[in-house]
This record gives structure tokens, sequence and C-alpha cells, in this order.
């Protein structure tokens, strides 16, 4: 009998496929995964200490930095949970409200874009990857008109936002979303259609609706799992009970349902903000609020619907103008814990497009 | 068209007129023709390099390299000027000897495939009696040439990339060598020249277009192209199989995947699309731009389905390999034997 | 528009289960219990078991140091019912301990090591209790309010 010994393969921080710093070490019996270990915090920037030492408009900018893809929506969830603090949520200005929904919907599009774009890469389609991310390109082009940064905006402030949107914004957002769907049939045909895809990622790493729970699996990948959970339609925050959007739910739980469903969501975005730019009244964009924000002794804990999952935010008051505790629960700081189980015993090449399919940031599995 | 043909033979006595011998012509000649396909060679995989560039820009909605000169023509240049000028880097825990051959033998076999190819009537530089059956040996060869760099180089990827290589390459020979087979049976000649002769009236695509598929899809494999890359695996290994080499060592890698490109391409027209020979009788123009066409034609399919397919998975690859490719490729040669024992009895 | 449970009625099945284990903890939350922390892991399972709640998702899990006490919070969502409730556990300054409930949801094992990481609470029981943000070799939980700063 010939000797035989597992390989231990370590994989990253430095290396094409792990969306950043992420390191993991395989151990692999030929080229099959037996054992995954997680290595994070190669990223790792004490936000939640750093928000200890700011007052709480100073941490917006902060918050563009957990998930550099999608800046304005993490900024939404602060100023949310400040406001709830405060007790002002229903002191939002109509007009603001709307804003903030085109806002986190544009943003849902680029980082969803992201997500479809590098599935691709991860798949070897290269082309695919540069079709998603002209469309995300155009996205973020909307996002620098909208704060003058592609990646960190900081629009939104405690009681509304920075300012106001003019027209010219709203014709490009429009004629955006009109451009969108037929790039979505592009990506359908060339993607979800293709049967190499196919056949590599239906069936792999099925996650159950059992072990998703199990890990805390919220936002799309949740919803490729089967569990039925949308917080833009079950807690609607915000003014997000006023749209008409579909919640898609795939029941399948393996790497294609996680990539397909993205495209579906991206549809019903175009559709939500095009409600929002047609009932979108005119109006002031910002609450009178201190100029000291100093919000009751308390806490809350408030989360929104982000592009990759539940993006929470755990602040505890003192009274004072900086807050005593800040607590950012990332989701994909918890799915990644799920990454060893969901590589268990799959090819190597697929351990690639898993991660792809959970669709990590480290910016925010960090912080 | 004759030209290159009349050049060869004014050469020729020329040399014996300064008082040689014909056999010192002729290794002279040979000498000089070899060369000359090296050239050849050399040029096509910058040019081609510049080429897959920018079609693939073209595909993906990106410029490409356009700022060198016309269309980005000066790239080619600035491409080769930059590997020749890097450092070449052994990894410490290498095997020096073995990491520096890799390259080389692999580069070498690329060019060794070159001296049984046909570009036009006579101008081949050994019209060997066993010529496919050459080509499909040295072919084999540049497997041993990616384990070796992938086992040298003292890295997991590598060592991975490298295995993959050999599994697949020798998966693969086999429906690409059967492939052929139709072709040669049909022929009776394993002589590139008989063979191209053989297809004046009729390409044989056109009764071995099975085995065409075949071939192009196993010569795809054979080269390591998308969708076949697995060895360089450039998600998941990297590089590959040369993930630790640089500068011209690496460029060598480079150019043995691109003239192994031209190699089977050459080939796939050798012995599917009529070689030389002129389609719809359209004899005026020479037979080395028809070979010429139909190579870059054969070559821009290539590229076509690079930038189109994503990559397969190991387990599938073998599957289609062995399950589907081989039996499909067997059952062609069965067809093609009872074809032609069918139409000797039809014809007497 | 937060849906909060019956928190009294909670309270009360939770003490008749497992004796005097659990209380109402007034906050400004109004949807927060207090739970003694050698009882957690059997009313998280209670909680997450219990046809009558069903808090299938642990929507986070945090530690805040208090002048008085490190208390742990628990934030549960049922996606069910669509209710909420958050569980406190208020351990002592001097030895911040209580068993990890990783084995409840698996979510929690790398939050529970996150807080042992930052917040310096040992989780008893936890399967792979270790530094995962910072390096092994780090010195202090920085999320303490005693750690100093260097700028």
């Amino acid at each position: 009998m010939l000797k035989t010994e597992e390989l231990t393969l370590n994989m990253g921080p430095v290396h094409p496929s792990t969306h950043g710093v992420y390191r993991c070490v395989l151990t692999l019996n030929g080229e099959y995964i037996q054992n995954a270990v997680n290595h994070i915090g190669y990223l790792h920037r004490g936000l939640e200490k750093l928000a200890e030492s700011r007052t709480y408009n100073q941490f917006i900018p902060y918050t563009d930095r957990l998930d550099y893809c999608s800046g304005l929506a993490n900024e939404m969830a602060y100023v949310l949970a400040v406001e709830k603090l405060m007790g002002i949520e229903n002191e939002i200005p109509e007009r603001a409200q709307y804003l903030r929904v085109i806002c986190a919907e544009l943003q849902r599009l680029a980082s969803h874009g992201i997500c479809v774009g590098s599935f691709a890469l991860d798949i070897a389609g290269s082309t695919g990857f540069f079709y998603s991310f002209r469309d995300r390109d155009r996205a973020l082009e909307l996002i620098n008109m909208i704060g003058g940064n592609r990646l960190t905006p900081n629009f939104m402030r405690i009681g509304g936002v920075a300012h106001d949107l003019d027209e010219y914004f709203l014709n490009e957002l429009n004629q955006f979303c009109d451009d969108l769907p037929a790039c979505f049939d592009e990506y359908e045909g060339l993607l979800a259609g293709n049967e190499i895809l196919q056949t590599r990622s239906k069936g792999v790493s099925v996650v159950s609706k059992e072990m998703a729970l199990d890990y805390g699996f919220t936002g799309p990948n949740a919803r490729a799992s089967g569990i039925d959970t949308d917080l833009r339609r079950d807690e609607p925050y915000g003014i997000y009970d006023r749209f008409d959007f579909k919640v898609p739910v795939l029941q399948n739980g393996d790497t294609y349902d996680r990539f397909v469903i993205r495209v579906m969501e991206m549809r019903e975005s175009v559709k939500i903000i095009q409600q929002a730019i047609k009932d979108m009244p005119e109006g002031p964009v910002m609450a009178k609020v201190p100029k000291v924000i100093k919000p009751p002794v308390g806490e809350v804990y408030h989360r929104i619907e982000n592009a990759k999952g539940h993006l929470g935010f755990h602040i505890v008051s003192d009274g004072s103008t900086k807050p005593y505790r800040t607590r950012i629960y990332s989701p994909t700081f918890v799915m990644l814990s799920a990454f060893p189980e969901m590589a268990k015993g799959t090819h190597i090449m697929d351990a690639v497009l898993i991660l792809a399919s959970i669709d990590i940031v480290l910016g925010e599995v960090d912080r | 068209m004759k030209f290159f043909i009349d050049l060869a033979n004014s050469m020729r006595a020329g040399i014996e007129g300064m008082g040689a011998s014909a056999t010192t012509a002729e290794i002279i000649l040979t000498a000089i023709t070899t060369l000359a396909v090296v050239i050849f060679i050399l040029l096509h995989v910058v040019v081609l390099l510049l080429a897959e560039r920018r079609l693939s820009a073209m595909f993906q909605l990106r410029l490409g390299p356009n700022r060198l000169g016309p269309l980005g023509i000066g790239q080619v240049i600035a491409d080769v000027v930059k590997t020749l000028g890097k450092e070449d880097i052994i990894p410490a825990g290498a095997d020096k000897f073995v990491f520096k051959l890799a390259s080389t033998t692999l580069f070498a076999t690329a060019l060794l495939a070159w001296a049984v190819i046909p570009f036009g009537n006579g101008m081949i530089i050994q019209d060997l009696n066993i010529g496919i059956f050459y080509f499909i040996a040295i072919g084999s060869t540049a497997t041993i040439s990616v384990v070796m760099g992938g086992w040298a180089s003292n890295n997991k990827y590598a060592l991975i990339g490298g295995m993959r290589g050999v599994a697949q390459m020798i998966s693969y020979e086999i429906p690409m060598v059967f492939s052929l087979l139709g072709v040669v049976m049909l022929t009776g000649s394993m002589k590139m020249s008989d063979i191209v002769a053989a297809q004046e009236n009729m390409w044989f695509i056109i009764p071995q277009f099975i085995a065409f598929f075949i071939y192009y899809v196993a010569a795809t494999a054979e080269i390591n192209r998308a969708p076949f890359d697995l060895p360089e695996g450039e998600q998941e290994l990297v590089a590959g199989y040369f993930i630790e080499y640089s500068g011209i060592r690496w460029a060598l890698f480079m150019m043995a995947e691109y003239a192994n490109m031209v190699a089977v391409s050459a080939i796939a027209v050798t012995m599917f699309l009529g070689g030389w020979n002129a389609p719809f009788g359209l004899t005026f123009i020479p037979g080395i731009v028809w070979f010429l066409i139909k190579l870059y034609l054969m070559l821009f399919t290539f590229f076509w389905v690079r930038w189109t397919f994503p990559r397969l998975r190991v387990d599938h690859l073998m599957h289609f390999g062995w399950k589907f490719m081989i039996p499909v490729s067997l059952a062609n040669i069965v067809v093609t034997g009872i074809g032609i024992y069918v139409y000797r009895m039809i014809t007497g | 528009m937060d849906k909060i449970v019956n928190r009294e009625a909670l309270v009360g099945e939770l003490n008749q289960k497992f004796g005097q284990c659990a209380e109402i903890f007034e906050d400004n939350t109004n949807q927060s219990i207090k739970v003694k922390p050698d009882k957690i892991v059997e009313v998280m399972k209670e909680l997450r078991d219990n046809p009558n709640y069903e808090f299938n998702l642990i929507m986070n899990l945090s530690a805040v140091e208090y002048p008085e006490n490190f208390t742990v919070v628990y934030h549960l969502n049922s996606l069910t019912y669509l209710h909420k409730v958050t569980v406190k556990v208020e351990l002592d300054k001097g030895n911040p301990q209580m068993p990890s409930i990783s084995s409840v949801w698996k979510a929690a094992d790398c939050m529970e090591r996150e807080e042992y990481d930052l917040m310096g609470i040992v989780f008893t029981g936890h399967p792979n209790l270790k530094r995962i943000l910072l390096a092994d070799d780090f010195v202090g939980h920085p999320l303490r309010k005693d750690f100093k700063l260097q700028a």
C-alpha cells in the first residue's frame, strides 16, 4: 500500500478569489475538501471601538467603510437606529424618506452587481463579469452624483439626508432603470442559462432551511434556502410599506439558487426605484434635529434588509454626545462561519464558487 | 504561388553551385526553412497575444491595449521587451534543474510539432510518411513538461495544477487520436501531403464532421485553453503549474500555449478543412493564403469559445472525456469503416 | 412597528419550567427579559423550540460593559410570528463567565468568539474559544472601558 496523507492548502489572504483578505486553510483529499478553517480579521479596524470616541454624526462616514459595496444602505441602517433611539423616526420629511429608499435600492443594485459579476469571474466566465460591472458602474456613477463619491457617499444624516437631489439625477436614474431589465436578460442568457455554469453550481453545497436558520442566514442567501423573509415586507422600516414588490424565494438552497436569486432581486429593486421616483413629493429633506445629538439614556437594536442580509446596529446611549457602545451585526460575518460546513466534501473549484455565492465583503466581516 | 518553392530551388542550386554536395545543400536548406517556420511561429505568438487581447476586449465591452501605435500594434514590442526585462525568480525550495528545463521543453515540443505542417503544396519542412503520427507523439510529450513545471516549483498550487494537467491531457489524447484516425482511414495514408491532396474535391469535415467536433474539443483540452484550462485554474489555483515562473520562463509557457494553439489549428485545417486547397475553385488565390485564412478562422473560434464559456470542473471534464468523447470517437471509427466498406462494394 | 412578545406570559412559562430563572427587565425598549447565566442554554433551547414562540433566528449577540456589570444581550426574532425579544444576562464584573449557546445556534459560535476576543467574556463549553478578529498574541480586550487607546 502506498502511504497517503492529506494536503493542507493555505488559501489566502492573498488569493484572487477570496474577495479580499480572507484566509482559509483547506485540508484536501485529492482535490476534495475534507476540512476548512476560517481565518479572518486581516481587515479589522476596530469600528466598534472607534464609534465610542465619535459623536453620532461623526460615525456616519465610518459606516460606509463597513460593507464598502453598499455604503448608502449601511448609512441608512445606522441613521435609522439612531433616529429610533432618539424617538424621531416619525418626523423624517417625506421627500427624505423617498430619497433614502432610492439610495438604498440603488445601492442594492450595485452590491448585487458585484455578486453576480464576481460569481461569473470565479467560474472563469470573465465576460459575464464585465457585463455586470458595466451596469454596476452606471449605478456607481449615479451614487457619485448623490454624494460625490462612488463607494463612500456619506449622504444620509440623522433626521434626513444631506441635500436634495435634482431633476437631472432623477432623469438619469429613470433612464438607468429603463435600461436595466434588458441587462438582466443578458445576465440570464450568458450566465444563468449557460449549461457549464448550471452543471457546476446546481446541487452544489446545498444549505437546507434548518441549516440556514441555525447559521443565522439572512437576506438573499436565506431566501435561496426557502426561508420567506424580507424585512422590507415583514417589518417595513422607513416607507417600505408603500411599495409594491415581490420577494423572490427559491427552494433548493444550492449555489445556483443563491446566484439566480440576486438577479431576481435586482429586478424588484428596479421596480421599487421606479415607484419611488413617481410618487416622490416635493418638500424639505431634513427634519429639525438639534445640532448636537444627545439621545436619551437607553438602547436600541435596529436592522435593515441590506443587500447581503440583515445589517443591525445595537447602540447603547448614556445620554452623552457619544454612544456608550455600538455593536454592528454584520450578516456576512455570521454567514461566513458556515463556509467550512458548506465547503466540506466539495471540490476545491466549488469552494471558490461557494465563497462567491455567499457574497462576502471583508470590510463588513472584519469591521 | 510558386514563389517560396522557386526561392528554395534557386537557393539549393546556388549552394550546390558553390561546390557543396547535395546532402549539405539539403541540410542547409532545412535549417533555413526551420528558421523561417520558427520566425513565423514567434511572430504569430506575439501577434496572437495582441489579437486575443483586442478581440476579448471587444467581447467584453472594453477597449483593450490601444495606446501604443496604430490599433495598439506597438503593444507587441512592449510586451516582448517587458517580459525579457523581468527578473527571473527561481523559488528557494525549487528543483532548479527541472524548474529550468520544464519551460524549455514545453516550448520545444510546441515548436517540434511544426515540422510536419504543410503551409502549401510542397511547403513542408519534412513530409514524413507518418506525419500525423509524429504530430500526436510530439504533442503528448508536452504532458511531461507540465508535470515537471508543477512538481519542480515546490508549490502546492503548482502541484495540483500539474496533476490536473496530466490527468486531462492523457484523457483527451485518446479521443483526439481516434478522431484523426477516421481521416487516416479515408485517405489510407498518414502523410500530410497525401491527406491534403485527398481533400481536393471534398473536405473531410463533411464526411467526418463528428470527428471534427471531437478533435476540436479534445484539442482545446489538449492545449489547456478555456473552458478546459483547469491546470491553470486561474480562480482557485491562481496560475496552476506555472505559478512560480516569471520573466522569460513565464513567457515561454505563454508562447508554448499560443504556438500549440496555432499548431492544433493548423492540423485541423490540414486534416478537416482541406489544407491549402481552395474552396469553390477560387484557385487564383495562392494556397498559402487559403491555408492562413482557414488557420485564422480556427484561431478565432478558439478565442470566441474562451471568452464565452466558464470553466468546467475536473470531474465533469473526466466524465465528458471518458464517457462521451471516447465512445463517440470509437463509434465514428466503426461507422467510417462500414462506410468505406459499403463504398467499395458499390464502386467495386 | 416592532412586534413584541407578551413578556409576562413568556417569563411565567420559563419560570415554571426551569424554576426562578427569568424576570422582566425594564428598559426603554420594553422588550427585554433578564435570565440567570447558568440557565441560559435551557432557556434558549426553550425559546427556539417552544411552538408558541419559535424564536428561530438569532438576530444579534452583543455584550455591553456597564459600570456595575457586563451584560450579554441576545436579540431573538421569530420568522414565524415576526415577534422579537431581547434576552439579557448580567455577569459579574470580576469574572465574566457564562455558558455558551453555540449548541443552540451555530451562528452564536462566531459571535461568542468575537465577544470573547473584544470584550473578554468567557463562554464555557464553547468548542473553539479563540480570538477571531485580533491576532492570537494580542493582549487585552479592546472594547472594555479600561482598555488604553494608543494614539
